[in-house]
């Protein structure tokens, strides 16, 4: 490899001037390591195998650099400013001010419950349903791309879309669904105005858009699974429900990891839905901020009449530590459970 | 085979760190294309919604006599707009040489310290030109004007003549104005009205009604330094009055939500506060109803709701031609056109006597003359009430929440200290 990597690459560039050069760059090669004295395009060569690699991941790291990570550096370095609204420029330090601010008021407190609380009615569910969903697109249906393809179906819908849709289901006093409930003699249910009720309106838009994503994905990890596996536990006599639970479940642990992670991320993000639900001029998430996340907190407070840049810094950099801070405890329950099931 | 992939690897790479490192460069350095050259120049604008200036504008490029070129970016909505603007403000780049500034919000941007971010377009000679209250809503306290008015939101009452004679209240357009005198005339009859016809409410929604009421209250959240006063007995009663009929005279919808779309279609409610604009909102959502009238009227007096200015950012390199078109587009000519081609109602006096005296009559309202009542509605509106402090849209903003709060079914009292919290995180 090292031996033909910089003949190689001596060879093509030189081609323009004849194959006579490449010659003598060959028998110094020969002996590698040892030769004193390299040519300039021996070390070329040389930097091409030690450098070329960085360079070819360089483009990303570049990129993330400029709409990445200043961004990041830069608010976390705003949030301990003021700053008028309307000002050209970033006022005095206020050192921990704005994050003081953040924490003590009272709307970001709510926004951080029904974060966690629509984060959980929808994480939750859509994994088991994704998990059940998948196992059964595994069995030998008839026409399986088909049933495959529509349950991608909601995924492909615009958001926004979406949102018109479960709008109108979810309409408080023309709705779809309270139609239906007082059409049963049931009292309607204040979808936009109880708490709990909107988290559920806005975590069944969330599942029925990523419960078939994360079908499919979970999919693809259960058809890579051995089937003589199945094969020697039907003969040991286990039945579907014994293969599902001792087959199949351990041979995707890892896809459901990546599974849960992502969506955890995604649930404590959540912006769309809830914004788009949200029927209040100010986009607060509801009268009482009843629906109001903690993504939605960041972005109105962008908005805000007092310091409105470095409030929202120092609220998107909490954000970000509690998303840190719930990916590490995801990761060490999960490693926990490994190590269990290992033993 | 492989020598060569290689090498064209290594090139590729080198060339797109070279684009990467070239494109970073240019996007930070040089975003300055203006040329400074007097012709072919392009000024640019942004507007929102529809305001109906396409043919206008392809009007001025068309014309060999225009002194340069323009060319407008359209966004949906204001609200998405008002976010690059208001960043774009303080990025101090980044915006085009005219920008549209929606009415409400426009007492935020004449607040000290944004206002500096705008060329003061101040022109003896147009003094006339809009009505009074418009021009003055576009100038900050020391006189500057920051935006030239564009249409105008004279408020009437849209009404249901054939639910109001099936409720046995008049329904010729006349005496229903008669019932709009003041808010107790209103809600009185209103009051008459759903004791006949249970299953209608009076109004389309509580958030319309209180932005009306509160628009003839003197200081409704500010005093005349800026200093935040909400705890004030006029906003309270306001609060009260509409908080006590809002179970029994409004559908309690959020203007804009479903609910309240839904309501246009299904006698959902008889009678709502009108600006020029809701005309055509009316004949869209509900296309099929027959029996919509204009009545020539507005208790309390006079109401505005909505239109917008044309304002020239600091940051523009064009300022005198961004003036000079701001000029041309709020001009007799262009605020009629503006007018047919978006039924944005001008708040140019001409514009307005030229509609008026075309006496044109619209079929869907049962031929109500709707020039001539919007003009009469704009001599109404009293100038400079209510006043608007440089927090006027935060405040309104919470002040409204506090209303739908009643609406969703919480106690008076816990929405309005909602409301005063609300109010006191603004600072």
């Amino acid at each position: 490899m090292a031996s033909n990597a910089p003949a190689s690459v001596g060879d093509a560039q030189a081609s323009p001037t004849g194959p006579a050069t490449s010659g003598s760059g060959a028998p110094a090669a020969k002996k590698r390591g040892t030769s004193p004295r390299l040519t300039f395009r021996q070390r070329l060569s040389r930097w091409d195998v030690k450098v070329s690699p960085y360079l070819y991941v360089l483009p990303f790291f570049l990129v993330f650099l400029v709409i990445g990570l200043y961004p990041m550096v830069y608010s976390a370095y705003l949030s301990f400013f003021s700053w008028p609204r309307f000002g050209a420029s970033h006022g005095d330090a206020v050192g921990w001010a704005n994050y003081a601010k953040v924490l003590h008021d009272p709307v970001f407190h709510k926004a951080f419950w029904n974060t966690i609380g629509i984060f959980l009615l929808s994480s939750v569910p859509q994994i088991i349903v994704a998990t059940l969903v998948a196992a059964l697109l595994d069995t030998k249906l008839r026409g399986r791309t088909w049933w495959r393809m529509s349950v991608l179906l909601p995924f492909v819908v615009a958001p926004a879309a979406t949102a018109l849709i479960f709008g109108a289901i979810f309409a408080d006093r023309s709705g779809l669904l309270n139609d239906l409930l007082h059409g049963l003699g049931l009292p309607k249910v204040g979808w936009h105005s109880n708490r709990p009720a909107s988290w559920l309106a806005i975590a069944t838009m969330v599942n029925w858009r990523w419960t078939g994503y994360n079908a499919l994905i979970i999919l693809a990890a259960m058809q890579a699974v051995p089937r003589d596996l199945y094969e020697a536990a039907e003969m040991d006599g286990a039945g579907r429900a014994k293969q599902f639970r001792y087959v199949t479940l351990p041979s995707i642990r890892p896809t459901m990891i990546f599974v849960i992670i992502t969506s955890t991320i995604g649930g404590l993000q959540i912006f769309t839905e809830p914004r788009l639900f949200d029927t209040n001029l100010q986009h607060q998430g509801g009268s009482g901020y009843e629906y109001q996340t903690l993504t939605m907190y960041v972005f109105n407070t962008a908005n805000s009449a007092t310091d409105p840049y470095p409030r929202a810094a120092a609220a998107a950099w909490i954000l970000f530590l509690l998303i840190v801070g719930i990916a590490l405890l995801n990761f060490l329950i999960t490693r926990a459970v490994q190590k269990r099931s290992h033993a | 085979m492989s020598k060569n992939s290689k090498s064209w690897r290594h090139g590729l790479a080198v060339g797109a760190v070279a684009v990467l490192v070239a494109g970073v460069s240019t996007a930070c350095g040089g975003s300055d294309d203006s040329s400074s050259s007097g012709k072919g120049e392009t000024i640019t604008i942004t507007t929102f919604g529809d305001f109906g200036y396409g043919d206008l504008i392809k009007k001025w490029n068309a014309d060999p006599k225009s002194p340069f070129q323009v060319k407008e970016t359209k966004i949906a909505q204001w609200d998405t707009w008002k976010q690059t603007l208001t960043s774009e403000l303080q990025a101090g780049t980044g915006l085009t040489d005219i920008v549209a500034i929606e009415g409400d919000a426009m007492p935020q941007f004449l607040a000290d310290g944004a206002s500096d971010q705008f060329v003061d377009l101040s022109d003896k000679s147009l003094d006339n030109r809009w009505v009074d209250y418009k021009y003055k809503a576009g100038q900050t306290t020391d006189g500057e004007q920051i935006g030239y008015p564009t249409d105008a939101g004279p408020e009437a009452i849209c009404y249901r003549a054939d639910l109001f004679k099936k409720a046995g209240l008049p329904s010729d357009r006349a005496q229903v104005a008669k019932l709009f005198d003041t808010w107790d005339d209103y809600f009185k009859t209103g009051q008459e009205f759903v004791k006949k016809l249970p299953k209608t409410k009076w109004y389309d929604s509580s958030g319309s009604i209180a932005q009306a009421m509160l628009n003839q209250v003197e200081y409704p959240f500010q005093t005349a330094d800026n200093k935040v006063n909400v705890d004030n007995p006029q906003l309270r009663s306001v609060f009260d009055t509409v908080s006590k009929y809002s179970s029994n005279l409004s559908t309690q919808a959020v203007q804009w939500s479903d609910d309240w779309t839904a309501n246009f279609t299904k006698d959902g409610f008889a009678t709502m506060p009108c600006p020029g604009w809701m005309f055509a909102n009316i004949k869209s959502s509900a296309p099929k109803v027959k029996g919509w009238d204009i009545a020539d009227a507005f208790p309390g007096g006079g109401g505005n709701w909505g239109g917008s200015f044309l304002a020239v950012p600091k940051q523009s390199k064009h300022q005198a031609e961004a003036k000079q078109f701001a000029n041309w587009l709020t001009d007799k000519d262009q605020e009629v056109g503006a007018f047919d081609a978006a039924g944005a109602y001008p708040s140019n006096v001409a514009a307005e006597e030229e509609l008026s005296s075309r006496n044109e009559k619209d079929a869907y309202f049962n031929n109500a003359p709707t020039a001539q009542i919007l003009a009469n509605r704009a001599k109404a509106v009293k100038p400079n009430l209510p006043f608007k402090g440089d927090k006027y849209s935060d405040i309104l903003g919470a002040f409204q929440t506090a209303i739908q709060a009643v609406d969703d079914g919480k106690s008076p009292d816990t929405a309005w200290k909602t409301f005063t919290q609300a109010v006191g995180r603004l600072s």
